[in-house]
């Protein structure tokens, strides 16, 4: 998997990186897929053999499409490559159907798609500063940079396993994130509007991308103290990025709007009818909260302070229901997540925009909206955790105290994909792969700033370790107790909530060390 | 040890390919009425849980001999019988006598994967990384790469993790012996290779090579003195182990030799099936199977076989050294492969596993040497539809070597070990300086016949008159490569430039 010193010339080493885990991937070919690899082969076949004004209504399948139209043409063009592996793939009625030939196609494009993913870490390395080179081509952050985004342990398990396009669109975020350190905003803009028609999941990030283009490329000055100098506002700029992102959405957003069918694509993009957690509660804020909740209840039945006919059944015989209903504690609107998010969001990008700190304040923005979204949305998938982990990495290469929390977002965030994948076979694989991706991030991280304090404090040593000993009694141990089937749930409980904990706290302390950088700063000029 | 993690990386990489390698379908899946290896290994557990250690080896109305038969060395029994009790505790159907033939599910295949990761990891893998630490005057990130290379070798993955077999439990015995020996702790050297011949009895191919390097270190020693001791000690410890290993066999004396004809079946053949050696390559011309008699055959084998281990052979008794040892087991096991008498395409892997112990001396020649393996198994790893993890494997493998070893640029005489051997002959032919281009050459044209063959036999249906026309094509292609392997590895032993009376004295 490494490129030692005897490679050291040139990018030879990138290009054994990346072809080392090319060929992983497609070991990983036969592997368990989940309802996620028949979403988008329907998907494939309504682009295929429908007109574009029927994608969005069509509902054969239960899976229908609910992503925005990029996504719907990216599909499209799929699909018409796909007819020459197998024609039956793409028939919207072939409910389920699943070929050797259409499992190698998907799982072929999934990985070829992740070329963007492999260009755009290619691209991140350039702008990590190099100041602190070794002469070891394994301690450099480039190379440690490199390793941790293209051997991403959860891109792997849920796009090569369960089965997902999330490569090449966290390649599209990635290369936009590369071209805003590279000062070139505009290509950013577009490669970001464009993901966006993608994948509308990353609107939860947006905030950051639209404070720092209006405060860092619109206004093209600050005085000496940091705060803006309004007559610095440059109404080309401005212009100029709004009609990208005007472009890049009428050419997604245009036809429907014809079709006069824009209100039934956003009904498909947004269904708020969804219960408040996944069926697997992702380790956000909402799982400590529900926990509490089965918490207060069950000390409350145990006090006879509640009265047992007043709790609903569902909430008490399984956390896996899709609406939650809480007991003791107030039950949650997504309104209330809604404004919940945005009060989380909102000191980051006061930060981003009263105290700009180019890129890198940016890159902490854009990690925190979407933490901060994961830790407070509506419906939160535990996958989403990724979109906070990519970013993060690149900070983690930079300054030791980032490094100590992207490892504990790392660790728990993947930790907590364990569920996704539940079958037998791919148990081995998840383990090894996991440790593999955390041996390597710790132990590198540690290398590259063994100049400076532990990365780890003893309560964190030890909250990591627990990692170990859950596993072992989620994964080995419960499967052979008598409460298997009484509490089937408990697995899934115990992770979500322990690895909320880990999570939290990363959110917390990343969020601290965003807020002092910026008052002490601020102290500072004064 | 500061690079603890990456060997920790390493061997979990080296886990993860294998383990995702055993999804894909083993050998004779859902093919009845005999299905594959993975059967056999099934019944081995059904006769040795069910039947008296006294049936084993015998035909009877419950063990049908005819049918997978036990046919290896009573270490595979036993491991059979350890397997068999887990496989009892979790369901006792895997291993129920007669009803459990043919058993298949996804649960069995699990354990039965299960149970080869768990012998590779406690014998196989730690041999490996032992071997690698031994090494001396490398960088111990050469250490690291060595250890990365051999355990991604794409040949032993595949026929252990894919087809199904133990391979990694005999190659891992006689590598904790190569291991022993090297360190000098001569005894527990000589006990793992006892071990790893008594779980297969291929191991033969191995044996020579171990016998002259104790014999030749005895010698050494001085026989009068200390050497005496040596050879007396490691006599016994090679006798306590087999005595202990065929325990229940040597009570009676028809048990013990019903063994022997098991281990043996002389009257399978010269060769069965397509395999890359010598005789199947020739058998293209020449029917020997059928012009000569059986002993005859035997006879023209063992004396083939004989003749091309002997130089290396003698050599190494005179001048032990750890280095040539590890090159004389390379140039006796390749020739047993190619001369000697009912040897399965799989034996590869014994030639192999030597083959990577000199991979940080010659990568060249190694990486080259080890492709060839993995491609002499081609028909076998097309029949149990492995074409998908084998190019991924091999290209991973070579990817690997090409990372750490600059492949292209280690062409050199000296690199190719070959200086001795080419100054000698520039004293007969003064122009003799183009080795290096010829073996260039040989590797490329080599490299391209065999991507070209794999892609034929997989897209191309074979004419109906010959319809093994690729497999044969395969064999002997890969045959005449392990010839070219086999002068070239002779050479380097012969022409080993520590000592140059010697060398006058066997040209």
């Amino acid at each position: 998997m490494a490129a030692f010193s005897l490679a050291a010339s040139g990018g030879h080493w990138f290009s054994a990186l990346a072809l080392g885990v090319t060929l992983l991937k497609c070991l990983l070919i036969p592997t368990y897929h989940s309802t996620d690899f028949e979403v988008h082969r329907n998907w494939l076949a309504i682009t295929h053999s429908l007109p574009v004004s029927q994608w969005y209504y069509e509902a054969t399948s239960e899976w229908t499409l609910d992503y925005p139209p990029f996504f719907a043409w990216f599909e499209y063009v799929l699909s018409h490559i796909a007819q020459y592996f197998d024609q039956e793939m793409l028939n919207i009625h072939n409910l389920n159907y699943c070929s050797s030939r259409t499992l190698l196609f998907q799982r072929f494009s999934v990985i070829l798609t992740d070329v963007l993913f492999i260009y755009a870490v290619h691209e991140c390395c350039k702008c990590i500063d190099g100041k602190k080179t070794s002469k070891e081509l394994t301690e450099k952050p480039k190379f440690i940079l490199s390793v941790l985004l293209l051997w991403n342990f959860g891109l792997l398990i849920v796009d090569h396993i369960h089965f997902q396009y999330n490569g090449f669109l966290s390649g599209l975020m990635l290369l936009s994130i590369a071209r805003l350190f590279q000062k070139r905003h505009m290509e950013g803009a577009f490669l970001f509007a464009v993901l966006l028609h993608f994948k509308h999941i990353y609107l939860y990030v947006a905030p950051a991308y639209g404070i720092y283009l209006l405060r860092s490329y619109c206004f093209t000055a600050s005085k000496p103290d940091g705060t803006v100098r309004w007559d610095s506002f440059s109404f080309v700029r401005v212009i100029s990025l709004g009609l990208i992102v005007f472009l890049v959405s009428a050419l997604s957003l245009g036809p429907f709007i014809a079709l006069n069918q824009l209100p039934q694509v956003f009904s498909r993009l947004f269904p708020f009818k969804r219960g408040l957690c996944h069926a697997y509660w992702a380790p956000n804020f909402w799982a400590l909260y529900n926990a509490l909740d089965k918490a207060l209840s069950v000390i409350g039945l145990e006090l006879k302070l509640l009265d047992p006919n007043q709790i609903p059944r569902a909430s008490m015989t399984s956390g896996l229901v899709q609406q939650f209903q809480h007991t003791v504690l107030p039950s949650v609107s997504p309104l209330a997540t809604l404004i919940c998010t945005l009060i989380a969001i909102l000191p980051s990008v006061f930060c981003l925009w009263f105290k700009p700190q180019g890129p890198r304040g940016f890159l902490r923005c854009l990690v925190l909206c979407a933490l901060s979204s994961f830790m407070f949305g509506w419906h939160v998938h535990e996958k989403a955790i990724l979109l906070a982990i990519l970013p993060m990495s690149l900070l983690s290469v930079e300054k030791a105290g980032d490094a100590t929390i992207f490892l504990i977002l790392s660790t728990t965030g993947h930790y907590s994909l364990f569920p996704l994948l539940f079958t037998a076979p791919e148990l081995p694989i998840k383990i090894l792969l996991m440790l593999l991706f955390t041996v390597y991030s710790v132990s590198s991280l540690k290398k590259l700033f063994r100049k400076e304090n532990p990365l780890f404090n003893w309560m964190e040593t030890v909250y990591l370790l627990g990692l170990g000993p859950l596993g072992v009694f989620c994964e080995f141990i419960f499967p052979l107790t008598s409460w298997k089937l009484k509490y089937p749930f408990i697995p899934l409980l115990l992770t979500s909530v322990y690895c909320a904990v880990g999570i939290t706290y990363a959110w917390t302390r990343l969020y601290v060390s965003v807020l002092t950088g910026c008052l002490v700063s601020k102290t500072k000029k004064q | 040890m500061e690079n603890w993690y990456w060997m920790t990386l390493v061997v979990l990489i080296g886990l993860t390919v294998r383990w995702t390698v055993s999804l894909n379908p083993y050998s004779g899946a859902g093919k009845p009425p005999m299905f594959g290896d993975y059967e056999a290994q099934r019944h081995w557990q059904e006769i040795t849980f069910n039947l008296p250690v006294k049936e084993w080896y015998f035909n009877s109305s419950d063990n049908n001999l005819q049918y997978w038969g036990l046919d290896y060395p009573p270490l595979t029994a036993y491991h059979s019988l350890l397997c068999a009790y887990v496989a009892e505790f979790i369901n006792p159907d895997w291993v129920a006598l007669h009803t459990s033939r043919g058993y298949e599910s996804h649960a069995h295949k699990l354990f039965m994967r299960t149970t080869v990761l768990v012998a590779d990891l406690f014998i196989y893998i730690p041999a490996v990384l032992l071997y690698c630490y031994s090494l001396k005057e490398i960088s111990p990130k050469r250490k690291i790469a060595v250890a990365l290379c051999i355990l991604l070798y794409p040949g032993l993955i595949l026929i252990d993790y894919g087809h199904f077999q133990y391979n990694s439990v005999s190659l891992g015995f006689a590598l904790w012996g190569v291991v022993g020996v090297s360190y000098d702790w001569d005894l527990l050297g000589s006990l793992a290779f006892c071990l790893a011949l008594n779980y297969k009895q291929m191991e033969l191919y191995h044996s020579l090579p171990f016998f002259c390097f104790l014999l030749g270190k005895c010698f050494k020693k001085g026989l009068k003195g200390k050497g005496f001791v040596l050879l007396i000690k490691i006599a016994c410890t090679v006798m306590a182990s087999f005595l202990l290993c065929w325990l229940p066999f040597f009570m009676e004396r028809e048990q013990a030799l019903q063994v022997l004809r098991r281990l043996f079946p002389v009257d399978r053949g010269l060769f069965e099936d397509k395999v890359a050696n010598i005789w199947c390559s020739v058998n293209v011309f020449l029917k020997i199977k059928e012009i000569l008699p059986r002993h005859i055959q035997l006879a023209i084998s063992f004396c083939l076989t004989f003749l091309s281990l002997l130089p290396a052979c003698i050599k190494l008794t005179l001048q032990p050294s750890s280095k040539g040892f590890r090159f004389t087991m390379v140039s006796c096991a390749l020739s047993f492969f190619l001369f000697s008498f009912q040897v399965h395409e799989k034996s590869i892997l014994l030639v192999s596993l030597p083959v990577c112990l000199v991979l940080n001396e010659i990568p060249f020649m190694s990486t080259w040497f080890l492709l060839v393996s993995t491609f002499s198994m081609l028909p076998l790893l097309l029949k149990d539809e492995l074409l998908l993890p084998s190019v991924v494997t091999v290209v991973a493998f070579l990817v690997a070597c090409v990372t750490f070893f600059p492949l292209c640029e280690s062409t050199s005489e000296a690199q190719l070990q070959l200086t001795s051997f080419a100054v000698s002959v520039r004293r007969r032919l003064p122009g003799f300086t183009f080795l290096p281009r010829i073996i260039q050459c040989l590797f490329l044209s080599s490299v391209i016949l065999m991507v070209l063959l794999t892609i034929l036999s997989v897209t191309l249906n074979p004419p109906q008159k010959l319809p093994d026309l690729f497999s044969v094509l395969v064999c002997s292609v890969s045959c005449i490569n392990f010839i070219f392997f086999l002068v070239y590895f002779n050479i380097v032993i012969m022409w080993d430039s520590k000592n140059g009376r010697n060398r006058k004295k066997i040209n």
